[in-house]
């Protein structure tokens, strides 16, 4: 410390050979299997608070219930555990309490007779078909990018399935519905992951000719338009698929392709030009069905006067009953059971269903429910951001896209934020369909985050 | 793709950004609007959610709820209903509420901030108090007196406690039951549309709510005005006042009922009822000072809440002097409305001092807490002691020799004043009795009760010159309940519970 001073040697760098082995990543199994076991403690005290609330008396079927749900999760979670091994630990868990808070909902509100039949079991069979599926898919998919290669059988099936509902009959003036035996399906649900995969397959495997090829309009790189050899196929498909939903009248869905199109052509091409375009495509097709379909006319009439029917002397609407339920819930809520979204009435339990919770839960309540959301959608963007192959990431974020766009169209509709577009509330709403659908999501990002957080193999050492 | 990717994250970000500022805007800044919205069906649904608070007259409760299973769940039932229904008023869950309903609704439906402990962290959670009780100051007794008194005629009785103000009795009659209105659906609607189109009002509360002209009664106040004015000074001198009397200006000539009016002593004009008497006083004393003493005891004052609002009882202040000669004997303009004429004889009965009435003598939370109180408050010094010594000598003549002797109570001290007004074009219309009076108990020399009353077909009181036929019995029957219950403690009653 004395004699050592300006010209002391540096610390000797400690020799490559000694850096410690990097430990082994971590795969957090215990993380998601705590979550999960926490997910559905959530859902049964839930379940329990609303027959407190409302019989005075926990449930008897809740220990059932739990049960059930459980042996659901924790299959799940092996599922997982056994193919996934270094899945986004956040996934399942927030699948499995979306999931187990959409029954406590739907079961809270089949308490009230006026909204018809109960849901609950039927939902609750649909759950378990979606978690069966989601096990099915972790189990049978070993590597996302087999996708890949079935994206043109896949598509077809999409548009087969979203063209079905046509011979069937409207149900409440929307043609999206196949009924046989007693179920009702929303094939246009399905289609979504089908189409989400086609557009992920098709872009990536174009990118490079959609990004750098073709005419420039007016001279602008950023507007340069791929040959029609290059974006034919996919404009084709996605122009057809929005057109059967418009002959469908089932508005929600094609806004939600509409999106998935523009966000997925964006990312593969990475010209915001497509970004200027679809926005001003967009908004040519709102204007243009707004004033054409009467329908849309009075949904946009609706959110600029919510109250406009209250005036008129008609009673409250069923927008001006949502942002009264949300109104009633404030800050911290009525409390599970004790509120009133009886007074919704029709499609309470499916495109409103977030009054319930906005109402008995409160502000407090919802932006958890939407911190939930965004905590799936933020895993997918950076399982996207992780991948290296092209596919999976456009999948990835297609996948994160779709929920997306569906938390924000229906929280924005029944909030009266944007006008109001019928669609489900992923894994809370009633709806067979649409919790499968969700279910086989989650699966597909428990895979591509698999992948992503797979630590690449370790290259062979050399032992003298 | 990175930056794409990594934009699009931003994207969604700024999305629900988007939706938590309006989750915000929707259910905090909006939230009272939608709240006091009454297309908003969760207020009526809250607000029937549990049992209203009870209102007691007497210690007992004359109010109850009752659970009819229906989404509004708790319709108010009422014990007595068409008795205490001036009292009451009616709580519906079709057509709001009325009198006491209407102005402790707050309390009685639990969302007066009174009820909470602590007000602040009420609001924030917004919980519901349990409701509170009201408590009136109506003696049972007396009340029922009243309205077995009017017996389905056409009339009201108020009585108050002089002392305090304390309203003992307020009946209207013919009467309804509130009950009747108390749920929702086509029943209530009915009732309602058959109440309203009833003509003889049984929803009108004729005690607080109706104006009458007081006829002769009113020459207690035109009595007070000459001698606090110094008009007169000697009860017993002989006025200057002819018979017929003509109004001065006029070619109309007033005539008298009875006998033996001209030049009168004030004292024989009051115990007989005089008509020209006391019109030459009122116009010898001048519209001012008439005003001013009218004034005095009440009239002209429309802010008065006991706490549901009391209609103005009239006396002009811009009249001809033959215009004040007839408003003086309680005709042309002048009106009143059966509590301000108890008012009246209350304030002659107490010395001279007014106090102002009140209906609800406290009200606890639901754990029987007095929450808040009202107590005697002084009104006015409506005459002095010595004007209010001579009033009583007047009226308490009227009923041991005069046109009151029916109020005679044996043992007690009773003075009063009859009163036959006409009323309609030509007084075709059958007249309105009139009865007021204090009494006071044995050896007490301030009263211990004051009641009006006002029965509107009288049949016989054309024929009669007085309401000393069909209304004094009804007000000796409400002072008699009165004093034979033990008399009220002013300070509180029966302690916190």
């Amino acid at each position: 410390m004395s004699a050592t001073s300006a010209d002391a040697p540096p610390p000797p760098a400690p020799p490559a050979a000694a850096r410690p082995a990097a430990p082994p990543r971590s795969r957090r199994r215990g993380v998601e299997l705590s979550l999960t076991v926490a997910a559905v403690l959530v859902s049964v005290y839930g379940y329990a608070e609303v027959g407190l609330a409302t019989r005075g008396a926990v449930p008897g079927d809740a220990a059932g219930y739990g049960a059930g749900l459980a042996l659901l999760a924790v299959l799940a979670h092996l599922a997982v555990r056994a193919r996934a091994p270094y899945a986004d630990p956040l996934l399942l868990p927030i699948a499995v309490l979306l999931n187990g808070f959409g029954l406590v909902l739907i079961y809270r509100l089949d308490l009230e007779p006026s909204l018809g039949p109960r849901a609950a079991p039927t939902q609750l069979v649909w759950s378990t078909l979606g978690i069966t599926l989601f096990v099915l898919v972790v189990l049978a998919l070993d590597d996302h990018r087999v996708l890949a290669r079935y994206s043109y059988v896949g598509v077809t099936a999409a548009l087969a399935l979203m063209a079905a509902p046509i011979f069937f009959p409207a149900v409440n003036g929307a043609k999206i519905w196949i009924r046989f035996a007693g179920f009702s399906i929303q094939p246009g649900e399905f289609a979504k992951v089908l189409l989400a995969v086609f557009f992920a397959a098709y872009l990536s495997a174009n990118r490079a000719a959609l990004a750098y090829t073709g005419r420039q309009v007016f001279g602008l790189r950023r507007l340069q338009l791929p040959t029609g050899r290059v974006l034919g196929p996919v404009l084709a498909i996605w122009l057809l698929s929005v057109g059967l939903l418009v002959l469908e009248r089932d508005l929600g869905t094609s806004l939600l392709f509409f999106g998935l199109f523009v966000v997925l052509l964006y990312v593969a091409t990475g010209r915001t030009g497509w970004v200027a375009v679809g926005l001003l495509l967009s908004a040519a097709g709102a204007v243009a069905v707004s004033s054409l379909e009467p329908h849309v006319h009075s949904r946009v009439e609706d959110w600029l006067h919510p109250f406009a029917s209250i005036d008129a002397g008609l009673g409250p609407g069923q927008l001006a009953q949502s942002l009264f339920a949300f109104g009633n819930g404030a800050v911290l809520g009525t409390g599970l059971g004790q509120g009133h979204p009886e007074l919704i009435g029709f499609a309470t339990k499916s495109d409103f269903i977030l009054a319930t919770p906005g109402e008995e839960l409160g502000l407090a309540g919802l932006c958890a429910l939407l911190a939930l959301y965004a905590l799936l959608v933020a895993r997918g963007m950076q399982a996207g951001l992780a991948l290296r192959d092209p596919f999976g990431r456009l999948l990835a974020v297609g996948l994160a896209t779709i929920l997306a766009l569906q938390v924000f169209v229906i929280t924005g509709g029944v909030t009266d934020l944007i006008p109001l577009t019928g669609m489900a509330m992923p894994f809370l709403a009633q709806g067979g369909s649409s919790v499968v659908t969700n279910w086989i999501i989650v699966a597909l990002l428990i895979r591509v985050s698999d992948s992503a957080r797979r630590p690449p193999p370790e290259p062979p050492e050399d032992t003298p | 793709m990175i930056r794409c990717i990594r934009r699009c994250a931003v994207l969604g970000l700024v999305l629900l950004l988007a939706l938590a500022v309006n989750a915000v805007r929707v259910m905090v800044v909006d939230a009272g609007k939608s709240a006091h919205d009454p297309a908003n069906r969760r207020i009526a649904i809250a607000r029937y959610q549990h049992p209203r608070g009870g209102i007691l007259a007497g210690g007992r409760t004359v109010t109850g709820s009752q659970d009819t299973g229906s989404q509004l769940a708790y319709a108010r039932t009422y014990r007595d209903g068409p008795l205490y229904a001036p009292v009451t008023g009616f709580a519906s869950q079709t057509y709001g509420t009325s009198l006491l309903e209407g102005t402790e609704d707050g309390l009685l439906s639990g969302t007066s901030s009174r009820l909470a402990s602590v007000p602040l962290w009420n609001e924030i959670t917004r919980n519901r108090q349990r409701p509170g009780d009201v408590h009136t100051t109506i003696d049972p007794a007396a009340q029922k007196a009243a309205y077995e008194g009017l017996a389905g005629r056409r009339g009201a009785v108020a009585a108050l406690d002089p002392a305090t103000g304390r309203i003992l009795a307020l009946v209207s009659s013919p009467s309804y039951d509130p009950g009747l209105l108390s749920g929702t659906g086509p029943a209530v609607t009915a009732q309602w549309q058959r109440l309203n189109d009833d003509p003889a009002q049984p929803m009108l509360d004729r005690a607080i709510r109706q104006t009458y002209p007081p006829g002769s009664a009113f020459k207690v106040v035109t009595a007070a005005a000459a001698l606090e004015s110094g008009a007169v000074t000697d009860l017993l001198a002989p006025t200057d006042s002819p018979d017929p009397y003509r109004l001065p200006g006029t070619t109309w000539s007033l005539t008298n009922e009875g006998r033996g009016c001209a030049d009168a002593s004030v004292y024989d004009a009051f115990r007989v009822s005089c008509n020209t008497v006391f019109a030459k006083l009122g116009a010898d004393v001048g519209q001012s000072a008439m005003a001013r003493q009218a004034e005095a005891f009440g009239f002209n004052d429309t802010r008065l809440r006991i706490p549901p609002g009391v209609a103005k009882s009239n006396f002009d202040t811009a009249m001809s002097p033959d215009q004040v000669a007839l408003s003086s004997i309680g005709q042309f303009d002048t009106t009143a409305t059966p509590l301000q004429m108890a008012m009246v004889a209350a304030a002659v009965g107490n010395g001279g001092e007014l106090m102002t009435p009140y209906l609800v003598d406290r009200v606890t939370n639901h754990g029987g807490a007095v929450v808040a109180r009202t107590g005697p408050v002084r009104m006015h010094r409506a005459v002095s002691e010595d004007t209010a010594e001579q009033l009583q000598q007047l009226m308490e003549a009227v009923v041991s020799d005069g046109t009151g002797t029916n109020a005679a109570i044996p043992g007690a001290v009773v003075g009063g004043k009859t009163g036959t007004a006409q009323h309609g074009v030509g007084n075709k219309g059958t007249p309105y009795a009139w009865f007021i009076s204090y009494a006071k108990p044995p050896g007490a020399s301030r009263a211990a009760v004051a009641v009006a009353v006002v029965v509107e077909d009288a049949e016989a009181a054309r024929a009669d010159i007085s309401g000393g036929g069909s209304a004094a019995p009804i007000a000796r029957d409400v002072m008699r309940s009165v004093l034979a219950a033990p008399p009220h403690p002013y300070g509180p009653r029966g302690g916190a519970g």
